[in-house]
């Protein structure tokens, strides 16, 4: 489904993304975990198109993305949740949901709407309010909700549990596991470790801009080096 | 004191010139708004405007209004192309170079027009401007109330296209979350392009509401376009009711002001209410808090 190979990236002088080898197949939910700074984010633009790799390969489908706008990515049903959310705050709840289909999924708008309302039913009464004025638990079930409505075929959630109550958190995992239930394949990058290694099929630990550890997520949660790493083990 | 008749054809007569002032300032505050650039060639490209009615009419006796057909696309098309090839890339993601570019592009239009023109000021050679509207004990200038209807009507457009339609999102959701926007697939480069495209497109039906009542000389959308930035932050930087209710107030000003203190004096009432609202209220009428 999604395949790096080799994948450098950087702004201006810094490289941050020092040869990243990664995968993701059908049906899999693939962790990426590593420490503040290491290039997670980074990574996650790079293959949505709105950071540019400097070398290496991206391949979505078969198909070589590594140059590609981030408009044909999305339009390719690679869809990246951000972190931060970046909803739009101007515009109403139904609003930014539309924009969810600018490029893709159009078709469907009406029926993926109330799709994503009977998923979050907090968006539905809260339809026609600006999304600047949501609290940031439902700033963030906005924000995958706008992903939603693209129809990924990939979803990509960078710390979609950032900033919510433990509850919440949960409800995030839950509804991650949910989605795909439904066969979407998801990478999900997270700080909470323990969970997203027990939701995960696999995962990737990132260190100094490469892969320093990958497999079965259960057998990561049982490495020892890991636990000491990052869970303080 | 005035006879009520004259205080209520003043005030009309400020509406009607307003509604053709808040268009100007619509430009100007939608590519505030968006690209949170301040468009200094704004004028230049009305005065362009106003000389392509101009040239339309001497030429091959087009109808301003007619003109509209071909003038707006027009200045659609060489308001998109300007941005997404020139303005875009030559200012290299820095705001301070997009004042630069436009203001050097103004410069550059005023200048050819004025080598193309002289300074000589030109006016349509016919009798549509003393054309009159009875109402009751009222008369209006025909063309100045065709102005205003469609002053009105443009900016009533402009509205559907910004709520109702998803480039008219694209264009908000651009203004406020470039990263959002570049992820639900939006190309923020075309919608830069877009936008300004719309504020020229303003420029260009202004152009043709004008003509028909005004001249036109290389420098006279300059004073049109201090008017507008008058109106911009009367209304609030950016906003689409702003632009259109500043417009209204200034026209009104303008005519009781020119009305109490003669023509030629009658631009003061503007200048004072600018300097009134930068110490009163920064942000407009309708601005959003910073
Ligand atoms: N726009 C930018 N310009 C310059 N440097 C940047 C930019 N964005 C990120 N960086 C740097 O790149 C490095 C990686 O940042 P990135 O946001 O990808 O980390 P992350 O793994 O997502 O961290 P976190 O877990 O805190 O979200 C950091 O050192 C950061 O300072
Ligand atoms: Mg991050």
């Amino acid at each position: 489904m999604l395949e790096v190979t080799g994948l450098r990236a950087g702004y201006g002088a810094t490289e941050v993304l020092r040869g990243i080898d990664l995968s993701v197949r059908e049906g899999e939910i693939v962790a990426v975990l590593g420490a503040n700074g290491v290039g997670k984010t980074t990574l996650n633009k790079v293959l949505s198109g709105v950071v540019s790799a400097r070398a290496g390969e991206i391949r979505f489908d078969g198909q070589p993305i590594a140059k590609a706008s981030a408009s044909s990515i999305v339009e390719a049903g690679l869809i990246h949740v951000p972190e931060g959310r970046k909803i739009f705050p101007n515009l109403s709840v139904r609003e930014n949901l539309v924009l969810g289909s600018y490029r893709r999924g159009r078709a469907r708008r009406a029926e993926n709407i109330e799709r994503v309302f009977t998923t979050f039913p907090r968006l539905r009464e809260r339809a026609g309010q600006a999304a600047g004025t949501l609290s940031g638990g439902e700033q963030q079930m906005l924000a995958i909700g706008r992903g939603l409505m693209a129809e990924p075929r990939l979803l990509i959630l960078d710390e979609p549990s950032l900033g919510l109550s433990p509850l919440l958190v949960e409800e995030m995992f839950t509804l991650v596991r949910t989605l795909n239930g439904q066969g979407l394949p998801i990478m999900l990058v997270e700080q909470n470790v323990v969970q997203s290694l027990d939701l995960a099929t696999r995962a990737y630990i990132l260190e100094n801009g490469t892969v320093a550890l990958e497999g079965d997520a259960a057998t990561l949660a049982a490495d020892p080096a890991l636990r000491r790493a990052y869970l303080g083990l | 004191m005035y006879a009520p008749q004259i205080l209520i054809e003043a005030a009309l007569n400020g509406l009607m010139t307003g509604a053709v002032y808040a268009l100007i300032a619509l430009g100007l505050t939608l590519v505030y708004g968006v690209l949170h650039i301040i468009n200094f060639a704004h004028g230049a490209l009305l005065t362009v405007a106003m000389f392509a009615v101009w040239g339309a009419f001497a030429l091959f006796r087009v109808d301003p209004y007619l003109a509209m057909l071909g003038i707006v696309p027009l200045m659609f098309g060489a308001g998109y192309a300007l941005q997404r090839f020139v303005i875009g890339p030559a200012s290299h993601g820095s705001d301070n170079n997009v004042l630069l570019v436009t203001l050097g592009l103004s410069i550059v239009l005023e200048n050819a027009l004025l080598a193309l023109f002289r300074s000589d000021t030109r006016a349509l050679d016919s009798d549509a401007a003393l054309q009159v509207v009875e109402l009751g004990p009222l008369l209006l200038s025909t063309p100045r109330l065709i102005g205003f209807a469609a002053s009105l009507a443009v900016t009533a457009l402009l509205w559907l296209l910004l709520n109702r339609t998803d480039t008219g999102r694209a264009i908000r959701a651009v203004a406020r979350e470039k990263l959002g926007a570049r992820l639900v697939g939006i190309e923020v480069d075309h919608v830069y392009a877009v936008t300004f495209g719309l504020g020229c497109a303003c420029l260009a039906v202004a152009a043709c509401l004008l003509m028909p009542t005004y001249y036109v000389n290389p420098r006279s959308g300059a004073a049109f376009v201090l008017v507008a930035f008058t109106i911009v932050v009367l209304g609030g930087m950016g906003s689409i009711t702003g632009a259109l209710v500043g417009g209204l107030i200034i026209g009104v000003v303008e005519s009781f002001s020119g009305l109490l203190l003669g023509d030629s004096l009658g631009q003061i009432g503007i200048f004072l209410i600018f300097i009134l609202v930068l110490l009163v209220r920064p942000t407009g009428l309708f601005g959003a808090r910073a």
